[in-house]
């Protein structure tokens, strides 16, 4: 096939172009040849169809994200803020962090592993490409139902992907989240966080500046992986008889990956580096059209120049591949002998592909010849941008009026003891270590804290012990019930995590998961959460710093659960003054936090005992939480706990238990007089946690609390070698400990 | 003065900078070693980091040993200067021959990382004799290809000359031979080990154990002191 030029582009404007196929609609399409006054070429369509394709451009959830900008909470911390490749937060000390979590849903879906891998390492470049060390990563993940055979198919694919490019790449994988629930049969959730640390003179930004700087492509060499990932995959529902998608899944190189890393730390030690994007979803179509929007001028960019894995691949394959492992940078012409000189040193390839022009245009050109001529913010940052219609569905009263509180309750203390070794043991509330211990948590030296605990915590600075703490989560069976409360649930579950820990959250990062956005119910609940979300990071003083939105998570006409994940990033000033979550000395006062009222809707207990789904989900009280973090942070500091555990799904018993079996010792419970023990164990009230305080600091506690207004009762002590729950039952650590750890190995094993 | 330690970094080690806190809190002085050169930078002792070098694709450690560096490494080894090869490093160690056997994959084919309880069977070596022979240690362990084997021959040579360094407790991980966890030279001054000591050295972090601090005190006393 003849090259399509910029030139014979403007003489035929008649050729029929694949404007459907790439994932374009009809006024897509039209909109292009009006800003181009002609028809585009096959490499400018190809562009445009990868920006403005729902993965990149946000074009339905813009108009909603705005508010997290607009309800922004006065914050000075807040260093780079959404629209770059990750925000930055100032933790003091002259250190900035920078976080963000991303989707990799559909991809490991298709393709377990890859899928799953290069989630991982497209977030961990997000995070270099701001300049930082990456220093931790976890993932939220959520899978249909644990007992499905596709199940074992994909769980162990991901979680194999997860480790085997996590572990490589030396970075501590300290928590995140494996949910089961039918919804996500068809169409798993495989989120990425990743977290890095850089000085705040080290921070770096994706913008083309000075003309006649060059622009450098380095990392791995181009193949033909990933074409159209973001098109393709990230923004279409998956159709069961269409055919398989596997070409569009990237494959990564961990080891290139490491090699990237350290090699760009010290490209910018030397001050190497003018600006610097990662190429992730839209390869190269992405990089260059953002690198010179954001700048001040235009780019000229050879092609043919970029090092192929295939050299077969046409331009349009060049800037639509996806290959993983690669990075673009603008560099001075002064700069460029020790910057290639560096990537030699890290065997390392890389390749001046184009230059910073004063124009305002991006051109590329293929041996000599132009096939791309565009103004680069019209692919980049001016996309479409959809006002979708979206409507309160029309089963949303039914499900919020089937309330949870008339399902059968056990009546027995012997069926109250059986229901919580069944919700105990069920795979959404059981150990998840069969998981987690296939990533590596220690590489660095610097964990303080990693799952099963509230937060991952690590130390940034091994002189002043200063450090961060990370907790991500979601509850999609509550936003479910309803959005705008599920999305301010998660957002608090977070936050009272990292506050557990000992840590003062700071900031938020999201991943947005929904159905698609064309059907008006899903965009409904997208609407819902995110205001729900602004609202309340404006209410908790937390801004939002960037994050992902992934739509289309259905399969046919049946949308996932609207799964908003929240990422709270919290600093701790010392961390020997983290609080762990182990009970582990006996004769330890426990005390509940907080206020428990009869809420079962969306409960862990109505999901195992009853399989049901219905009702309001529990209340929130934001300025309660942020009381009740604020408690726990100065308990921390001041050492007056030893132990803390935030209650959520499962309640009470799921959070004690818990913490009983970290630290192998027992507890007794006495319930408040007056109160109905089976709501006292499975109510899933919010703003609450379980603290364990030694005698000695019992006083000044609760002194502590009064003061505040912060309710806290005296529930029982850590004893013996069983939860035992005056007046109920008794349950022995080691059937407890089996009920909880035997669950996952049995069905994945 | 102090002894001065080199810890290699190979394209794809992950534990070097672990490994030089380790060395730094032992009271040693850490030298970074660069896999392409062949100068030791006068060093008393060298430490071979875990990780992924060459990404383990052709197999761990395989081409990490033909690199510049390993070939100082081995003549220095065999002229007695104390080296210590950790998770990955056993494995380059193994493919140099320094020490018999080799690394197969676990028998369950999954990555695994714990706490891993130890018992220290030889407290002879250059890098175990802060240890009591018996002592019950526990230090992380992490790694895919961790099951040591050796044919029959060298393992009863092993155990008879008193060589196996290290024995799994408390169920064995990955399935290697006769719950084999590291293992010494005759000289004693060459070990090699899965688990991570260099994990195992402050209160706080990690598993919150300092078990993995005696290999690089059992160094200091050697080389400073003796």
């Amino acid at each position: 096939m003849s090259l399509d030029t910029v030139k014979h582009a403007a003489e035929t404007p008649d050729t029929a172009q694949p404007w459907a196929e790439l994932g374009l609609k009809q006024d897509e399409y039209e909109r292009i040849r009006a800003i181009l006054g002609r028809r585009p070429t096959g490499a400018e369509l190809a562009m445009y169809s990868v920006m403005w394709s729902e993965h990149c451009s946000y074009k339905s959830s813009k108009v909603h994200l705005r508010q997290f900008g607009e309800k922004a909470p006065e914050n000075d911390a807040l260093l780079v803020g959404i629209g770059e490749n990750a925000g930055v937060v100032d933790v003091g000390q002259g250190y900035a962090v920078t976080f963000k979590v991303e989707s990799h849903n559909h991809p490991s879906y298709i393709e377990p592993y890859q899928g799953a891998a290069t989630g991982v390492g497209g977030i961990v470049r997000d995070i270099l490409a701001m300049g930082a060390r990456p220093v931790a990563v976890m993932d939220p993940l959520r899978f249909g139902a644990a007992d499905h055979p596709d199940t074992k198919r994909v769980l162990p694919g991901v979680v194999a992907g997860i480790g085997g490019y996590g572990n490589c790449l030396g970075l501590p994988n300290i928590g995140g989240e494996v949910v089961f629930d039918s919804c996500y049969q068809g169409n798993p959730l495989v989120n990425a966080l990743c977290v890095g640390v850089m000085k705040h003179e080290d921070i770096h930004l994706a913008k083309a500046s000075g003309a006649g700087n060059k622009v450098i492509l380095y990392g791995a060499r181009t193949g033909g992986d990933g074409i159209g990932g973001v098109s393709v995959l990230a923004s279409e529902t998956f159709d069961s008889t269409g055919p398989a998608k596997r070409p569009a899944v990237q494959v990564g190189d961990p080891f290139q990956e490491k090699l990237l890393i350290e090699c760009t730390l010290e490209l910018f030690r030397e001050h190497l580096v003018e600006g610097i994007q990662d190429l992730g979803g839209a390869g190269l179509s992405c990089a260059t059209s953002e690198l010179a929007s954001a700048g001040s001028g235009g780019m000229r960019v050879e092609l043919d120049r970029v090092p192929l894995r295939d050299a077969t691949l046409s331009p349009e394959e060049i800037l639509m591949s996806e290959s993983q492992e690669r990075m673009c940078a603008i560099v001075e012409p002064g700069k460029v002998a020790r910057f290639l000189e560096i990537c030699e040193k890290w065997d390392v390839i890389a390749t001046v592909i184009g230059e910073v022009t004063d124009g305002e245009r991006l051109e590329i050109f293929w041996h000599g010849e132009q096939i791309v001529d565009v103004p680069p913010r019209t692919v980049a940052h001016e996309g479409p941008v959809y006002e979708r219609p979206y409507a309160r569905p029309d089963w949303q009263d039914a499900l919020q009026a089937d309330d949870a509180a008339k399902l059968p309750r056990p009546q027995t203390p012997e069926e109250l003891r059986a229901q919580v070794l069944k919700v105990i043991a069920s795979p959404n509330q059981a150990s998840k270590s069969w998981v987690t211990d296939q990533y590596d948590r220690f590489v660095q030296g610097n964990t303080v804290l990693a799952q099963p605990e509230d937060s991952g915590m690590v130390r940034i600075d091994e002189e002043t012990d200063l450090g961060v703490a990370v907790a991500t989560d979601g509850n999609g069976r509550y936003a479910k019930l309803d959005p705008y409360a599920g999305a301010q649930l998660a957002l608090a579950e977070s936050y009272r995590n990292v506050a557990a820990t000992g840590a003062r959250p700071l900031a938020i990062s999201n991943c947005l998961n929904f159905g698609s956005p064309e059907d008006p119910a899903v965009m409904w609940q997208f609407a819902e959460a995110t205001r729900g979300l602004a609202d309340g990071c404006l209410e908790l003083g937390t801004p939002v710093t960037g994050g992902n939105v992934s739509l289309y998570n259905q399969t046919g006409d049946t949308a996932i659960h609207p799964t908003p994940v929240v990422a709270v990033l919290g600093v701790i000033d010392d961390v020997n003054r983290r609080t762990p979550m182990a009970f582990r000395e006996e004769g330890q006062l426990l005390y509940l936090l907080g206020d428990t009222r009869e809420e079962l809707g969306g409960s862990a207990w109505s999901q195992v005992v009853h399989d049901h789904l219905g009702g309001l989900p529990p209340k929130v009280d934001l300025a309660r939480e942020r009381l009740l973090a604020e408690i726990l942070i100065s308990a921390s500091r001041d050492g007056m706990i030893d132990a803390a555990h935030d209650l959520s799904d499962g309640g009470l018993i799921q959070a004690v238990t818990e913490s009983c079996l970290r630290g192998g010792k027992g507890a007794r419970l006495v319930l408040p007089d007056g109160t109905d023990p089976f709501v006292q164990l499975f109510s899933e009230s919010a703003g609450r946690a379980v603290v364990s305080v030694p005698r000695s600091e019992e006083l000044r506690f609760t002194d502590m609390c009064e003061a505040r207004g912060l309710p806290a009762v005296r529930i029982g002590v850590v004893d013996g070698d069983s939860v035992d729950v005056q007046g109920q039952f008794s349950l022995p650590l080691e059937e407890l400990r089996e009920a909880h750890e035997a669950t996952i190995p049995a069905l994945l094993a | 003065m102090t002894a001065r330690v080199g810890v290699i970094t190979f394209p794809g080690t992950l534990d070097d900078r672990d490994t030089q806190r380790a060395v730094r809190i032992a009271g040693l002085e850490p030298v970074p070693l660069w896999h392409r050169d062949k100068d030791l930078k006068q060093v008393d002792a060298v430490v071979l980091p875990g990780g992924f070098s060459y990404g383990d694709y052709l197999r761990a450690g395989a081409i990490s040993r033909f690199s510049p560096v390993m070939e100082s490494v081995i003549d220095q080894a065999k002229a007695g200067m104390p080296v210590l090869g950790i998770c990955n490093g056993f494995q380059v160690l193994t493919e140099t021959h320094l020490l018999p056997g080799a690394m197969l994959r676990n028998n369950h084919l999954h990555f695994i990382c714990r706490d891993q309880k130890l018992r220290v069977e030889n407290a002879q070596t250059a890098w175990t004799a802060d240890y009591e022979a018996g002592q019950e240690i526990s230090v992380p362990l992490k790694n895919i290809d961790g099951r040591y084997v050796a044919d029959e021959r060298t393992l009863d040579e092993l155990e008879a000359e008193g060589r196996v360094a290290f024995r799994y407790l408390d169920g064995n991980p990955n399935g290697s031979l006769r719950d084999i966890a590291g293992i010494t030279n005759a000289a004693g001054n060459v070990v090699g080990l899965m688990p991570h000591p260099e994990h195992a050295v402050e209160p706080l972090i990690g598993t919150g154990r300092t078990d993995g601090l005696g290999f690089f005190t059992s160094l200091l006393k050697k080389l400073v002191n003796a």
